[in-house]
């Protein structure tokens, strides 16, 4: 084995020496002049592939405060009527006492900014920063044969903000009032109205300029992926012999260039609402008998603004993990990905479709109804797109010889999450059904599935497959399908039951059930669910020894394409330094997805089409 | 460094730097977008003031619409390296910058001397908001303006295929933000 990985390799070096395109770089560089101290190399780094990092390792960071918030709120759903004391070295003030008894409750406004902090930090830290924000640096101009990005100095600024909106959200944690707490959308009057509640005051003013600084960070990112992607592409990289992830990195950032600037138009007349007393949002609202200045707003407007940004997001969020997928499963299975071009129109329909379809979100604020038939048919639409996308992966897994790795099952996970929650989808998208089921746990059954947990699989088979190519070693096979497993049946275990209490009709967001007779005979199951949810919390802690283990201990990688894939950031050094090719720049010759074709294993990118060979996809 | 190495294979018609001001250009263009669909939609619920839109809006459009037209003149003579025209052209685009944001504030004043002072209605809120918003990203456009002011008297004057790089970058935001007004107008002039 090693002997033919040797061999491939040694073959790869030569074509690019041989075809590759001599761009004069490293004798431009006179050394690398962003190398030169610790702090320019590893802080305010301009190399594409320590900015992943960064944007990696802040992810994870958020994704383990987020998640340990999600556990904290389980344990009040699960257990209300356990004492709570013992998080009070953790909480403080947030776990309420009782002198007469001891017992510790969980402050009620307390668990309001839990659950907000939760899907703001999981939505926009972890799977769009986390997500598109480490692979899309780390891959982009490393798939397509590019020195850098467009912008290296933008690219480090992308970063910066990303950090500064994470400095300005996590001191929110602990104002005295605690962070905003109503929701992570944000509605008003519950974020218009600093009297609304205790998270309304100085929790949203800082919530509001975290997620500008944020929407910054995406911006000067998604600028620069989007002219990468048309700009930079190495010689012979035509578009339709683009990598799947490539594809789905370049219209994720499409879509947040187009819809985030949009959030921040909702958040102007949100802060003029707050902070200049206009009434954009604020109908004639009554507190406490007295009747406030604003006058005819509609927060309905706000909804618009929001959902224009809120439904693109979501895609925002699976697409990266699509396209990541999409690779791993092709790599291991050692096959061409099935249908690229129905691939690549798929991700160009859900992109395209994503934008039209925003009011199913709404479909209960009082939208017109027959507007909603509108917003109805469009959803149910992207089950066309999306199943295309199933058949796809399914049909390329179908008679593979799957190497069965941590990365390969993750990406089979994907696809598991994605059809399970992809189907309520269907039922959610009815605007007669949603009657029913909206705002309940049937809602957060599915999106949890839907682009939270399969989110994080595509995530983690990234995070496996990539890095050696991150780290230049490899992370332990073992405690990664322990953590796969572990994931897979944690998830189902979590989100699965809340299918039954959504359908039940148990509201979402509530305190606490035990006062409803009707959902008195959910306090099993919800118990059920908050055990599933700490043991699963555990295995996530398990993937982060594993990571953090393997940085410093794990197996080294001694090949430079250690899966055999025929895509180019394999041709790199194991340890690529700024630049990542040392000489000249491979040139493309056909297609990624060159796997077992006329009896070779794998044919790289990097090699000329053989005499007579027809390129086909 | 530059990595823009691939313009040397003769694929690339565009500089990438000049591509992403692009982009950013299109991004920025949804904010206004969405508030101008917010407009609408806000005015179609009724409880809406109706008035017309201060005079002096008409004179700061011209005013830029102008500073766009010198700002182009200088950026030719500065291809074609005369010298003590494009510095003039430089200043009389910054004279008239500054101009535009004097108009705007007499024509927020006029706004509210006319009965529609800030939070008053809606229809009034978001003809000060957009407006202001814009004002704010040709804040951006004037920051532009006055490095290209510094380079053109702080350095020596030399063509390089940088600086008129640089210069066609101020120029297209600089362009940008004078259509961005262009369209504003319009559509509040039209949308009463």
């Amino acid at each position: 084995m090693a002997n033919v990985m040797t061999a491939v390799q040694d073959r790869e070096d030569q074509l690019i020496e041989q075809y590759g395109f001599d761009d004069h770089f490293h004798e431009h560089e006179h050394g690398d002049k962003f190398k030169s101290n610790f702090i320019m190399k590893y802080i305010f780094s301009m190399d594409h592939k320590i900015i992943a990092r960064q944007f990696l390792i802040t992810g994870m960071i958020w994704a383990l405060i987020g998640a340990g918030m999600s556990i904290i709120f389980r344990l009040q759903l699960g257990f209300p009527e356990e004492s709570l004391t013992w998080l009070r070295p953790l909480l403080g003030k947030w776990i309420e006492v009782n002198p007469d008894t001891g017992i510790g409750k969980l402050a009620p406004e307390f668990y309001y900014a839990l659950v907000t902090m939760h899907g703001t930090i999981i939505v926009f830290f972890v799977l769009t920063a986390g997500l598109s924000g480490t692979f899309s640096n780390l891959l982009i101009p490393l798939q397509l044969g590019a020195r850098d990005m467009a912008s290296p100095l933008l690219n480090m600024m992308s970063y910066w903000f990303f950090f500064l909106a994470s400095i300005v959200m996590f001191y929110s944690l602990f104002l005295s009032t605690g962070p905003f707490s109503g929701g992570w959308v944000a509605y008003p009057p519950l974020s218009a109205l600093e009297q609304a509640s205790d998270g309304s005051g100085a929790g949203m003013t800082l919530w509001i300029l975290s997620l500008v600084f944020f929407v910054i960070s995406v911006g000067l990112g998604g600028i620069n992926y989007v002219t990468t992607v048309l700009n930079l592409r190495t010689k012979g990289m035509s578009m339709w012999r683009m990598p799947l992830t490539i594809w789905a990195f370049f219209v994720t950032a499409i879509l947040g260039l187009l819809s985030f600037p949009v959030l921040v138009s909702g958040f102007l007349l949100l802060m003029a609402d707050r902070s200049l007393g206009t009434s954009f949002y604020l109908s004639e609202i009554f507190i406490g008998g007295q009747q406030l200045d604003h006058v005819g707003g509609s927060p309905i407007l706000y909804q618009h603004l929001f959902w224009f940004l809120g439904h693109p997001e979501v895609y925002i969020i699976i697409l990266p993990a699509m396209g990541l997928t999409s690779e791993v499963l092709s790599v291991h299975c050692r096959k061409p990905i099935f249908g690229y071009k129905a691939m690549v129109y798929s991700i160009l329909a859900i992109g395209f479709l994503s934008f039209i379809v925003w009011a199913h979100h709404m479909f209960m604020s009082g939208v017109n109804p027959f507007i909603s038939n509108f917003f109805v048919i469009f959803t149910l639409i992207i089950a066309v797109p999306s199943a295309v996308k199933v058949f796809n992966w399914i049909t390329t897994i179908y008679k593979s010889n799957l190497r069965y790795n941590t990365a390969s099952m993750f990406a089979i996970g994907f696809v598991s999450m994605f059809i399970s929650g992809g189907l309520t989808g269907i039922f959610l998208g009815n605007s007669a059904i949603d009657i029913q089921m909206h705002d309940t746990y049937f809602v957060v059954a599915h999106f949890h599935i839907v682009m939270g947990v399969a989110a994080f699989f595509g995530m983690f088979a990234g995070v496996y497959h990539w890095y050696p190519k991150m780290f230049g070693r490899f992370m332990n096979e073992t405690m990664g399908k322990i953590h796969f497993w572990g994931t897979l049946i944690g998830a189902y275990a979590i989100f699965w039951p809340m299918h039954y209490l959504g359908m039940a009709g148990v509201p979402r967001r509530y305190y606490r059930f035990d006062n409803f007779d009707t959902f008195s005979h959910f306090s099993e199951m919800n118990q059920f669910i908050t055990i599933a949810a700490i043991v699963t919390f555990g295995f996530q802690v398990l993937m982060f020894v594993n990571f953090f283990y393997s940085i410093w201990k794990g197996k080294q990688v001694t090949t430079k394409n250690p899966w055999g894939a025929s895509t180019l950031e394999w041709t790199t050094p194991i340890n690529a330094g700024h630049g990542n090719w040392p000489g000249k720049l491979p040139t493309v010759h056909r297609w990624a997805y060159d796997y077992g074709k006329n009896g070779e294993e794998m044919i790289p990118q990097v090699e000329p089409l053989r005499d007579g060979e027809t390129e086909d996809h | 460094m530059d990595l823009s190495i691939n313009e040397n294979i003769g694929r690339n018609k565009i500089h990438p730097h000049k591509f992403a001001v692009w982009v950013g250009c299109g991004s920025i263009l949804m904010m206004f977008a969405s508030l101008t669909s917010a407009y609408v939609v806000r005015q179609s619920a009724g409880n809406w003031l109706e008035f017309s839109l201060p005079s002096i809006f008409k004179v700061s459009t011209l005013v830029i619409l102008l500073s766009s037209l010198t700002l182009h003149f200088a950026y030719s003579a500065f291809k074609k390296e005369k010298e003590a025209q494009y510095k003039g052209l430089l200043v009389l685009t910054f004279v008239l910058a500054i101009m535009f944001f004097v108009f705007q504030y007499w024509g927020w004043q006029e706004l509210a001397a006319s009965g529609v002072p800030f939070t008053i209605n809606p229809s009034g809120d978001f003809v000060y908001i957009i407006t202001w918003f814009h004002a704010a990203h040709v804040v951006g456009g004037l920051a532009a303006l006055t490095v290209a002011l510094i380079h053109a008297f702080g350095l020596k004057f030399k063509p390089t295929p940088k600086r008129k790089l640089r210069f066609e970058l101020t120029l297209t935001y600089w362009h940008f933000v004078d259509f961005l007004w262009v369209y504003l107008f319009v559509f509040l002039t039209l949308y009463r």
